[in-house]
């Protein structure tokens, strides 16, 4: 069988896979930063999934973006996650002669080759999210820097608990790569002679499984009743480590924060167990998305350092090292606009 | 009532099929023609038609293998993990082909030499094998693989994809194995009746051991498309794929009891579905509408031959019921399989 492959196939290999095409290309091209808008551009977002409500939020920013641009927008995508269900998608997109793909990929590789034929028919590729290999994209809209991320969870459970006392970081997984960079900002943060009243205890894993973070909340306070906050810088741990505290005696007096969920959330802090905790709005991350794929098409950018492209009401954007576009600092969510999300 | 009979084959009705999706994709959207759009169409069908390949005559025997996709993710694993040691890829390949020939002999040994039941015993490989898988790789993704290479799994000759070609070749190879070879004889002869069969002195057992490294070899190479064309190999990769290729199979009019169906039909079924598939893509119907669609023409496909199968009674009258049952229990006390082996091949 091996044999029928290399025989079946071997000798000419003339191509219809842009790799070599596509990337030269999104290079060669010279930007025209005073360049209209198109209108009428046809911009289709394709979500990891299209049944996940965090992705949801962010195609309807993405196709409200595009309605204010007085263009076509749509949202299409499989239904799992897998890293090869994007590619016939991505094809159909190319078919569908779409004028640029905003992606947020399942598998860098797996995409890479798809995305490369799209950008060597002149169709734009963003990234969002979740990038995809640099040279398969033009630009990827990342959340917030992990530096961004990591000082501003610090600046929140330091304003909560007064600025003294002993906190502890339930955290994810030993091994999780953003975890840990955004706990060495938290810690660099902590130094500043403005927290020099803050005493930070060993972090604690509670490997995002909804059990193990409860019980890791629990022990945290038994072994320190005079703990006064947390900060739990995971989707799961901050909801299982508030279901705690709010059936605790430790509710109110206690403080939690973290990267969570206004959806997972929203009764903690209307029952006074959580007053802020933060999370980037994937509604503006799709919203920007879709305005640096209009840029991008209406030939505007290239998605070289530097460039700059407004993107309607989060005002003008620079485009950073490797095609970077950075949404900014997280949203911060209180008992104030818990309400105006739904994701 | 030779030509009813003919025209009321299941492959005639396929081919109708075929027909219907692409004279619709054609003048519903026009991007549905274009070269790129085709020989993506049929790229993309590449593995599921492998897998579907290695199906057909285990089925015919009135087995199953429910591992092929799990084979396949295994294979993936094995191709990145070897690959990120250094190994070069002209030895990764003969290496992913044994190992899943390896995988194929242990489903064998199972269903074979213990007499286990073959879905039973391939629903538990289906699970060990994609659980291997991810022991061999975790979740990581390996990529990277040969520039010169990978064009194999990409590129194609005007609209047919070199990884069709193969899979042509490998459907040749299987038609001529399964319609005219005395091994193919034997395939129906024991889907029809396995005791029978063993009377008639086919070896059953090697017969079936036979074709689950089969099997194991076909998913192995199409492991080796998916990881070039993807030019990612992770341990999740084919996730599902075997029932798409199940699908395929009994769409394509091949008894899930055995001993009725052709490579043909197979085919038909597998270029309608990819064509069904492409034109509701282009269409933007969902992903769950698109399974409603498929799921119904499967249903379809087997209930369409239930409601026209009285007018058979004409050729064999009365016994007919009785004489399914005994098949299907694996009976055969009523003799005359010869009979039954030609109605069976009149299709429908």
């Amino acid at each position: 069988m091996t044999a029928t492959l290399i025989a079946g196939c071997g000798g000419t290999t003339k191509g219809s896979d842009a790799a070599s095409g596509g990337d030269e290309k999104a290079s060669e091209g010279s930007a025209n930063p005073d360049a209209p808008l198109k209108e009428g551009l046809k911009i289709a977002l394709l979500p990891k999934e299209i049944d996940n409500p965090y992705m949801t939020v962010m195609d309807k920013g993405g196709t409200d973006a595009v309605t204010e641009l007085k263009g076509t927008g749509k949202a299409v995508g499989p239904s799992d996650a897998q890293a090869s269900s994007q590619v016939s998608y991505i094809n159909t997109l190319i078919q569908q002669g779409q004028d640029a793909i905003v992606i947020a990929a399942n598998d860098p590789n797996a995409v890479a080759p798809a995305l490369k034929e799209a950008m060597s028919k002149d169709i734009a590729v963003v990234t969002l999210d979740s990038d995809a290999a640099k040279d398969a994209r033009q630009v990827f809209v990342n959340q917030a820097s992990s530096e961004e991320i990591g000082r501003s969870q610090v600046k929140l459970i330091a304003d909560q608990i007064g600025g003294a006392g002993k906190i502890a970081i339930l955290s994810a997984t030993p091994n999780a790569t953003n975890q840990n960079t955004w706990i060495e900002f938290m810690q660099d943060e902590l130094k500043k002679p403005e927290y020099s009243k803050i005493e930070l205890l060993p972090t604690v894993y509670g490997d995002d499984d909804d059990q193990k973070s409860f019980q890791e909340a629990q022990a945290l306070l038994q072994k320190n009743p005079d703990l006064k906050g947390i900060i739990s810088p995971t989707t799961v741990g901050i909801a299982a480590a508030a279901r705690y505290l709010s059936s605790s005696p430790y509710k109110g007096k206690v403080k939690l924060t973290g990267l969570g969920t206004p959806n997972q959330m929203r009764q903690f802090v209307k029952d006074g167990t959580v007053t802020e905790f933060a999370l980037w709005d994937p509604g503006e991350l799709g919203y920007l998305a879709a305005y640096a794929a209009a840029a991008l098409a209406s030939g505007q950018i290239t998605g070289a350092e530097g460039e700059k492209f407004k993107a309607g009401k989060l005002g003008e954007r620079t485009i950073g090292k490797d095609g970077e576009v950075i949404l900014g600092p997280p949203t911060t969510f209180n008992s104030d606009n818990i309400d105006d999300y739904d994701f | 009532m030779n030509t009813v009979a003919r025209l009321l084959r299941w492959e005639t009705v396929l081919f109708v099929l075929c027909v219907l999706v692409f004279s619709f994709g054609a003048t519903t959207t026009p991007e549905f023609t274009e070269q790129g759009n085709l020989s993506f169409l049929l790229l993309d069908y590449s593995e599921v038609a492998l897998l579907a390949l290695a199906l057909v005559p285990i089925i015919l025997t009135g087995e199953i293998d429910l591992s092929v996709a799990s084979v396949l993710g295994f294979c993936s694993a094995l191709t990145g993990a070897l690959w990120e040691a250094g190994l070069s890829f002209e030895t990764i390949v003969p290496l992913v082909i044994l190992a899943g020939i390896v995988l194929g002999s242990v489903n064998a040994v199972l269903v074979v030499r213990l007499g286990l039941p073959s879905l039973a015993v391939t629903i538990g490989t289906l699970g060990l094998y994609r659980g291997l898988a991810y022991v061999v790789l975790g979740d990581r993704a390996v990529t990277g693989f040969p520039e010169n290479y990978r064009p194999l799994a990409t590129d194609s000759i005007g609209f047919l994809p070199y990884a069709a070609i193969v899979v042509i070749v490998v459907g040749l190879l299987v038609a001529l194995l399964v319609h005219a070879t005395p091994a193919g004889r034997s395939l129906f002869a024991v889907g029809l009746g396995e005791g029978t069969a063993r009377f008639s002195g086919v070896r059953v057992g090697r017969l079936k051991i036979a074709l689950y490294l089969l099997s194991g070899a076909l998913a192995a190479l199409a492991s080796l498309i998916y990881t070039l064309r993807y030019n990612s190999a992770r341990a999740d990769n084919a996730n599902g794929m075997e029932l798409v290729a199940v699908a395929a199979v009994l769409l394509g009019g091949v008894s899930i009891f055995g001993g009725r169906g052709t490579v043909a039909g197979v085919a038909l079924a597998l270029l309608a579905m990819a064509g069904l598939r492409n034109v509701l893509f282009l269409d933007d119907v969902s992903n769950e509408i698109q399974n409603v669609i498929t799921g119904l023409l499967l249903i379809a496909s087997v209930l369409v031959p239930v409601v026209v199968k009285p007018r058979r009674t004409n050729d064999v009258p009365l016994e007919t019921t009785s004489v399914d049952d005994g098949r299907r229990i694996g009976g055969d006390i009523d003799g005359d399989p010869d009979r039954r082996l030609r109605r069976d091949h009149e299709g429908v």
